[in-house]
């Protein structure tokens, strides 16, 4: 049976787990993409728009990638989770700008929870296109959400013990796919976590929660992974000692939220936009007066 | 008392001025031309690497509050354009200056009710009866505005006479912003697309023919596009355009279905704000024998950005000629000027073989 080719990007960092679970138990060969290195992200620049966001680049770095060694990519789409929360206009055009680029067939789902296209209704989909049948792929559904349910809230308990650490504590607020990227934010963390600094991410929290408490900083905002993200901060902002902002070059979302939410906090932050050009050394600089600031503020 | 003022785009300040002045009693200041020093504001006052409309209106915003302004209305689209008023509400308290922000669609909604109430406090007295009624006369003003527009595109490279449609279109705006009623618009509609095609031309059949797509805002305002239609009507070529707000008013919602089907071997989906449409007037302009297609969208635009491969593909496989503008703040104007010259040109010397 042919791979399914997943690109370790962008959906991945939110479905990759459940997709995983799901061919699994379904018995479905797939192939994930490497960490992101030069290679890929070479293929990135080269097959992208110039003005595309990096993440976006990325994303279509390990499409092709993958494009030759499998049967088929799996692309979804994700529209909204309901009129509030929508997400970035990539989100809605990923599937169709990888299909526009090259010939192997795609898996595609939608997710538009305003016309009632679930996860569910998605999965099944793809199920159904690889030959399986409803009784198993109902089952693996379950299987793999169950899992995920385990592993998320496992990931948020870890997450909120930090917030009582003794240590001195950053909240990185980023997108997963910038934030758990090997060519983006993994540097980062390696180098905070050096430092001795308690790293607390702003996607690992109980999303129903930073959702609506998103409204605390801003009430108008409708992009879903946005919101979660500055939800983290309410949430979190009485027991950390200072923000990392972390965007990819030029997030659409990020260029307005960051901005109206860096007016309205008074914690300590620094705001990194990487661009695929810059340098750790320039990064490790500003990070290393933030964390001096931030120390030195404990001391006196 | 507060006077209201919104962010221009090209002229349809006409229409909304004439639309708040008959709803609300209060003093309406119309928003001043924009200028180098408009977008200077805008930029200065702006989030880095925030798209271009975002500057512009914040800039047009911080004039008319200068000129007296109390009350802006914004508003909003299928993109990051709908959260725009939150922000330029806070960067302009941050300002300093002592504003409110009205934000006609947000989270991808207009509801009536929410405006309906935010109407009520801006003006106790505004009856909803009033409302509908000039919003008729408006919705129908613009409605004449993007025909008459349409028609001048077509036709303005080949007047005889230069300036002749601009010299009309600009007393027939000016008779339409004093209309008492519907009956009285609807009369001198008639007068000036008369007057219109009594315009001399000499336009022969085999013309060149250009298409505009793009995004929006810097399709719609034209100081935001360094005047690109005005620079292209020197040249004898005819100008097919199809974003106009009467476009994204009431007949959007209807075509986008149309319009998937027909470029369905390109894309299966909406790409946000108005990438899929752009994508299906490529196709469009292809088949219907255009010249060459301009596209042009602010920087950073993110869902123009997502289509503009594929209307290059598509462009390709039909062997038309696409030129490709991304204005900021700091485009060079003569930079733009060479690159439309040198288009034509180009265009000139294919249709000549």
């Amino acid at each position: 049976m042919d791979k399914v080719g997943i690109p370790r990007s962008i959906f991945y960092y939110y479905y990759g787990d459940i997709w995983k679970n799901f061919f699994d138990y379904l018995k479905v060969p797939y192939l994930i993409s490497p960490n992101t290195n030069k290679e890929i992200m070479d293929l990135g620049l080269k097959h992208g728009g110039d003005e595309m966001c990096l993440a976006l680049k990325t994303y279509i770095g390990h499409a092709v990638y993958l494009k030759d060694k499998c049967g088929y990519l799996l692309i979804p789409r994700i529209d909204n989770f309901g009129l509030e929360n929508q997400t970035c206009t990539n989100f809605l055009s990923t599937y169709d700008i990888i299909n526009n680029l090259f010939d192997t067939k795609i898996l595609n789902y939608n997710i538009n929870l305003n016309n009632n296209e679930t996860l569910k209704k998605g999965l099944t989909k793809i199920g159904i296109e690889l030959g399986k049948t409803k009784h198993d792929i109902n089952k693996a559904y379950k299987y793999a959400i169950n899992k995920h349910k385990e592993k998320k809230a496992r990931e948020i308990t870890i997450n909120k013990n930090k917030l009582n650490s003794k240590k001195t504590k950053i909240l990185l607020v980023s997108h997963p796919y910038n934030t758990y990227d090997d060519l983006i934010g993994k540097d980062i963390i390696k180098y905070l976590e050096k430092e001795n600094i308690e790293v607390i991410f702003s996607d690992k929290f109980d999303e129903k929660i930073t959702n609506k408490l998103s409204e605390k900083l801003s009430k108008e905002l409708y992009f879903k992974y946005s919101k979660d993200n500055i939800g983290s901060i309410v949430y979190a902002k009485d027991k950390i000692d200072g923000i990392i902002f972390l965007s990819a070059f030029p997030c659409g979302p990020d260029s307005l939220v960051n901005e109206l939410v860096m007016r309205k906090i008074d914690i300590p932050y620094i705001n990194l936009v990487l661009d695929g050009s810059s340098t750790f050394t320039g990064i490790e600089t500003r990070l290393e007066s933030f964390i001096d600031m931030l120390k030195g503020g404990l001391n006196d | 008392m507060t006077k209201i003022s919104f962010p221009l785009m090209g002229d349809y300040h006409i229409p909304a001025n004439y639309l708040l002045k008959n709803v609300l009693k209060k003093e309406i200041i119309s928003p001043p031309p924009i200028t180098a020093k408009t977008i200077e504001i805008g930029s200065k006052y702006s989030p880095e690497f925030v798209c271009t409309p975002f500057k512009y209106t914040l800039g047009t915003m911080i004039e008319s509050i200068e000129k007296g302004a109390g009350t802006l209305i914004q508003m909003g689209g299928g993109c990051r354009y709908g959260y725009y008023a939150e922000l330029q509400e806070k960067i302009l308290k941050d300002l300093g200056y002592d504003i409110k922000l009205i934000n006609l669609v947000t989270k991808g909604k207009t509801e009536i009710k929410r405006i309906y109430k935010l109407l009520k406090q801006i003006d106790p007295k505004f009856s909803k009866l009033k409302a509908l009624y000039y919003g008729f006369i408006t919705i129908k003003m613009v409605k004449y505005m993007d025909t008459i527009d349409e028609y001048i595109r077509e036709n303005i490279g080949f007047e005889i006479e230069k300036g002749s449609f601009e010299y009309l279109k600009e007393k027939c705006l000016s008779d339409f912003s004093k209309v008492k009623n519907y009956k009285e618009l609807k009369k001198l509609y008639k007068k000036y697309t008369k007057q219109l095609t009594e315009i001399k031309i000499r336009k022969p059949d085999d013309c060149l023919k250009i298409g505009i797509i793009g995004e929006l805002y810097t399709i719609m305002e034209p100081f935001s596009n360094y005047f690109l239609e005005k620079e292209l009507a020197k040249n004898k070529l005819e100008i097919k355009r199809f974003t106009n707000v009467n476009y994204l008013l009431f007949e959007k919602g209807k075509s986008i279905k149309h319009y998937l089907k027909y470029v369905k071997e390109y894309i299966k989906y909406q790409m946000g704000a108005d990438a899929a449409d752009n994508i299906a007037r490529t196709k469009y302009l292809c088949e219907e024998g255009y010249d060459g297609i301009i596209h042009i969208k602010s920087a950073f635009c993110t869902p123009e950005i997502g289509a503009m491969p594929i209307i290059n593909k598509i462009a390709n496989e039909y062997e038309v000629p696409v030129l490709f503008f991304s204005f900021d703040a700091n485009t060079s104007e003569t930079g733009v000027k060479t690159r439309l010259e040198a288009f034509y040109d180009m265009l000139e010397m294919r249709k000549r073989k």
